[in-house]
């Protein structure tokens, strides 16, 4: 860890005070960005602590309109909260199964969506190549230990999969982010807000270096109460996912009328699979239906050697968790 | 010290808590960096970003200008500052022959480069992350399948008999596999921390240990000290798991930075670096072949292993000498040989050489009782002996079987369908396997010292390890036994040079060894009360045989009902205390042993070592796997070991042992694996976070049951060690209990779930 200042916000505007040039970063429970910054991964001269403005991004809404997170909500706080077990089950189980107590504790809403890959070559800055952490230096996972990266949303320059759970649950139900920012507050699809690699494996998200996400607004759609997140793992908890689906189904008659799927574990950003969800549309959701969406969502996938299993791991993930979400009680 | 809390009457067999588990619970116990010294210094290592090659150029400059730093050490610091302290297997202390910081070459990754040495641990791991170390690479190599492995036959006394290859021809029934096991790290919770203090020319070691006196004797002979300078304290160790047994290179060095700081210096190794300054557990490969009969009986086993080891070190655990001493057979070969490679050096991991081998010949036992169609514990019974097959030599006790029985009764194993994936429970597929466990009964040289006060206290001094097996409540217990006195009189001091020698907490045989000694130590005390009070002119045991007195329930007692309390003839016999030193060297073992005991070279004798006879513990482990149908998670909800050990001295800690070692096995069959990259040679996932061990989750129902064993020529107490019996059998009864779900045979560890994912009929 480098020295840094370190400074403590008590108004939103005060985040972005003083943040001008170098490399400020905003601490909230600091379980990502502690982590890295003792490892050198990160090394941000400023660190502008943000959890005095929980009282204006700590809260969680529900209405007829729908769901309201504030970026300073707690992990175990949105998993645990009843009305959203009930009406937003998708949101509330991908939170119950990440990480563990302690860290759900400290995470919060905010910093999860934002939290770093587990590539070990981007976390270890003993490895001379990683494009996401020295752009341009090469990546060593191509030929290197890839059992756990993406085989979705991956380039030349990086395989590095996204970590997260919560991410996918608010693609599947269509949400928004909400950003503030020196410019102003803004509103985007959460879906919008990271990046695949592409050539800059180093630029993950639409935000710039001074904006801070506020929150999360999640629309009352028909399809969140038959939703549910299935995440596929090595152990029993406190592990990443090898696969895991996010998945919200409307259905009427027997027959789907509209389906939102997101991958995780298997991509390198949140990762909605829109030919899945149109192979579903007006379809009996059945073994044969979910296998067709299932190989839909992994039509494109690019292996390694070690990541070779992920595509089929997926598939299967993702079939059980559509047969799943058919029998949900709504 | 730790002072027993418990009840009156507790003595060897007695299932009692552990008695410093209450220091533990609330942090009084003081573990090596705990220690506080005054106004230390703090180092952090910095090692090899490669695996091969040479040091091309330091760049410090930076690194110097952090505010606090003290030192930067570096090769050409340290040279030749640090001599040859050997390497354990060669009659040396180090697990491994390369001397820290004696050249610019780098054999391994992770090769601790310099030492960066501050006021503060801040400063001191800045320093580190700002230090430029460039390297002139060589292709490195990382093991199994990579060019430039050297292969050394590692043939000395492979065991052999009859013709192996005859017999597999004419064999009715054969199985051949391969199977493979993966680089596995100990990850002790205790990181590698070590603290050093010079007083004048004496030097003070606070450090995790399984051997103390082989870091003194080890740090002496580095460091050109007579090892009476050296003192080594290490009262608790958060684990251990055989990472602490041999000395590692780290501990010269924080020696050499404190003299030339003048000034304590601490040391906390980060997770990742313990994977590299210090062992693991060899990548091993085996194809086992075996021949049987119509009926099942064995006619010919043949396996041979393959483990890799570093460039420089030829470590090898070959555990045939286990494998071959199972089962009745009349045509037995064996063979192993190692690769070196550009890896830092393998060392023992609970239960070195039966983990991998015995995971290899209990996975082809149960493919042998498929082939056969048999059901596999009725493979084992037909294949029992009460000699073991290679010398001839009678086991002393071998209760293989009755476990087995009884195994089968609480697990329910009547009613399993031999079919693979005929039982399942809604989405999950479940499987029974099980498998043979077994251990070698290790005993070495010894000594104690036991002091009984004035008071009728008892303390028990001796420089054992307790590495979380429960040592302190062992040789507690023996103590209360044999001197008559409840466990709160007794007082336990163990882990530090200024007591007498006892052996490297490894092998299992602490509890053997330390016991033995211990009982042995109260006998003198015994003895020396009764001769003194059996000798005064007054009293109630005046002229009565010194021999006939005993020691019970805080009292001597003599003939006719004559007693009194322990005090009170301590009172009369002696103005002082009563000390007795003892020392046990086992049968098998010469006198000088004891010579090479303070010399922290502590010979063990055992297992099939022994000229008349082989000793081993046996048990069986029946596991319940549970694989999802589609997308092939496995979780194990259920384990069952049945062991028989000889005399149980610490019924609590015993099970704890064997519990801890059927979830240990879990892991290892399900988990555990150091990813390596391999064309670096580097290790990928360092740390807890992506090195996975079973969570409480993962963790059913684990039952242990230990059946009534005596064994009186194993030593006099009649002790088998344990503390590594429970995890041997575990790793082949999961892969068994998995072919039984799925009918898929898993044979090379671990098995995840993309080995399982080719059968698409779910």
């Amino acid at each position: 860890m480098r020295p840094f200042v370190y400074a403590r916000a008590e108004a939103p505007e005060e985040a972005f005070a003083g943040t001008e040039g170098g490399h400020p970063a905003f601490l909230a429970g600091g379980t990502t960005l502690l982590d890295l910054m003792k490892l050198d991964v990160m090394r941000p001269d400023r660190v502008v602590d943000i959890n005095d403005l929980a009282q204006e991004y700590g809260a969680i809404r529900i209405d007829d309109r729908g769901l309201e997170l504030g970026a300073l909500v707690r992990m175990s706080e949105a998993a645990e909260h009843p009305d959203i077990v009930a009406g937003y089950p998708v949101i509330a189980q991908s939170l119950q199964l990440a990480a563990s107590t302690q860290l759900r504790n400290m995470a919060t809403l905010g910093g999860n969506v934002l939290q770093r890959t587990r590539c070990a070559y981007f976390r270890d800055t003993s490895w001379a190549a990683c494009n996401k952490r020295v752009p341009g230096s090469g990546c060593a996972a191509m030929d290197g230990v890839n059992r756990k990266h993406a085989v979705l949303g991956t380039s030349n320059a990086c395989i590095a999969t996204y970590p997260g759970d919560f991410a996918q649950a608010l693609i599947a139900l269509d949400a928004t982010v909400d950003v503030a920012g020196p410019a102003g507050r803004r509103a985007l699809p959460f879906a919008e807000l990271h990046r695949a690699p592409g050539d800059s494996p180093e630029v993950e998200t639409a935000l710039g270096p001074h904006d801070l996400i506020t929150g999360f607004r999640v629309p009352a759609l028909p399809w969140a109460r038959r939703s549910l997140y299935l995440k596929v793992r090595d152990r029993e908890s406190y592990d990443f996912a090898l696969a895991s689906a996010a998945v919200a189904v409307d259905v009427e008659d027997g027959l789907v009328r509209e389906a939102r799927i997101a991958l995780g574990g298997v991509a390198t950003k949140p990762w909605r699979a829109r030919q899945a969800e149109a192979a579903l549309k007006g379809r009996t959701l059945d073994e044969n239906a979910a296998e067709t969406a299932a190989s839909a969502a992994f039509a494109d996938a690019e292996t390694r050697d070690g990541n070779a299993y992920k595509p089929e791991l997926g598939r299967r993930t993702l079939v059980r968790a559509l047969l799943q979400a058919a029998t949900m009680r709504v | 010290m730790v002072m027993a809390k418990t009840d009156a009457t507790a003595g060897i067999g007695s299932d009692v808590a552990r008695i410093d588990g209450r220091l533990k619970v609330t942090g009084e116990a003081r573990y090596g960096s705990d220690f506080a010294v005054p106004n230390p210094a703090y180092a952090v290592f910095k090692t090899s970003a490669i695996a091969r090659g040479r040091i091309a150029a330091i760049d410090d400059g930076a690194a110097r200008s952090v505010p606090g730093v003290l030192d930067i050490l570096t090769y050409r610091d340290v040279g030749d500052e640090v001599g040859e302290a050997g390497f354990f297997a060669s009659g040396g202390y180090a697990g491994t022959t390369i001397r820290p910081l004696a050249s610019d070459r780098i054999w391994h990754d992770g090769q601790i480069v310099a030492v960066v040495l501050a006021d503060s641990f801040e400063a001191a791991r800045e320093a580190a992350h700002r230090l430029v170390v460039d390297y002139a690479a060589e292709p490195p190599a990382a093991g199994f399948d990579g060019p430039g492995v050297e292969e050394e036959d590692a043939k000395k006394d492979d065991p052999a008999k009859g013709d192996a290859e005859r017999a597999l021809r004419e064999a009715a029934v054969m199985v051949e596999a391969d199977y493979a096991t993966p680089t596995q790290h100990h990850n002790p919770i205790e990181l590698f921390t070590t603290t050093c203090a010079w007083t004048g020319d004496r030097l003070t070691i606070w450090e995790p240990s399984q051997n103390v006196y082989g870091i003194r004797n080890g740090v002496a002979k580095q460091l050109s000290l007579d090892p009476e300078q050296v003192r080594v304290v290490s009262p608790y160790v958060g684990g251990a798991f055989g990472s602490r047994g041999s000395l590692t290179q780290r501990t010269a060095l924080i020696a050499l930075a404190a003299k030339r700081l003048n000034r304590p210096v601490k040391l906390m190794a980060t997770r990742d670096q313990g994977y590299t300054i210090a062992t693991y557990r060899a990548e091993t490969r085996h194809r086992v072949r075996l021949g049987a009969d119509a009926q099942g009986r064995l006619q010919a086993l043949s396996h041979e292993g393959w483990e890799v080891t570093s460039r420089p070190d030829s470590y090898k655990v070959a555990g045939t000498s286990a494998t071959t001493r199972v089962y009745a057979c009349s045509n037995i070969a064996s063979e192993v040989t190692i690769l070196h490679a550009d890896r830092n050096t393998p060392g023992f991991m609970r239960s070195p050489p039966e983990v991998p081998y015995v995971f290899a010949l209990e996975s082809a036992m149960d493919e042998l009782a498929v082939k056969l169609g048999m059901d596999p514990i009725e493979l084992r019974r037909i294949n029992d002996t009460d000699v073991e097959p290679v010398g001839g030599k009678p086991f002393t006790t071998r209760s293989l079987m009755k476990c087995f029985d009884a195994g089968a009764k609480a697990f329910g194993w009547s009613e399993r369908d031999p079919t693979p994936g005929s039982m399942r429970d809604g989405d999950w597929l479940v499987g029974w396997g099980c498998a043979t466990t077994l251990y070698p009964t290790h005993i070495a040289p010894a000594t104690a010292r036991v002091t009984l006060t004035p008071a009728g206290k008892a303390i028990v001094r001796t420089a054992a390890h307790d590495i979380g097996t429960g040592a302190y409540t062992a040789i507690a217990l023996t103590a209360a036994d044999r001197l008559g006195l409840p466990l709160d009189r007794i007082a336990v001091e163990i882990g530090d040079t200024n007591f007498p020698p006892a052996p490297v907490a490894g092998g299992s045989n602490t509890t053997a060894s330390v016991c033995n000694v211990v009982a042995k130590a109260c006998e003198q005390v015994r003895g020396q009360l009764a001769s003194a009070v059996t000798a005064a002119g007054d009293g109630p045991f005046a002229g009565s045989d010194p021999n006939a007195l005993i020691l019970a329930e805080g009292e001597l007692r003599g003939p006719g009902n004559a007693s009194e309390a322990i005090g009170d003839a301590m009172a009369r016999a002696s103005s002082g205390a009563i000390e007795a030193y003892a020392e046990n060297v086992p049968d098998g073992l010469q006198q000088k042993a004891l010579g090479q005991l303070y010399q922290g070279l502590p010979a063990l004798t055992g297992g099939a070592q022994m000229e008349d006879r082989a000793q081993f513990a046996f048990g069986a482990e029946f596991i319940e796997v549970r694989v999802n149908a589609r997308t092939r998670e496995i979780r194990c909800p259920r384990a069952l070991g049945v062991f028989a050990a000889g005399q149980i001295v610490s019924r609590r800690t015993a099970e704890s042992q064997l519990i801890g070692g059927l979830i240990w096995g879990m892991s290892s069959a399900l988990h555990e694996v150091t990813e390596i990259d391999r064309g670096a040679a580097r290790y990928y996932n360092d740390d807890l976070a992506e090195y996975l061990i079973p969570v409480n989750a993962d963790i059913g129902k684990v039952e242990v049951m230990i059946l009534p064993e005596d064994d009186e020529q194993v030593n006099a107490l009649g002790i088998k060690g344990l503390g590594e019996l429970g995890n041997v059998g575990t790793n082949a009864a999961i892969a068994n209990a998995v072919y039984h779900a799925t009918g898929v045979r898993i044979r090379s560890l671990p098995i995840r779930i993309e080995k399982l994912l080719g059968d698409r009929s779910a």
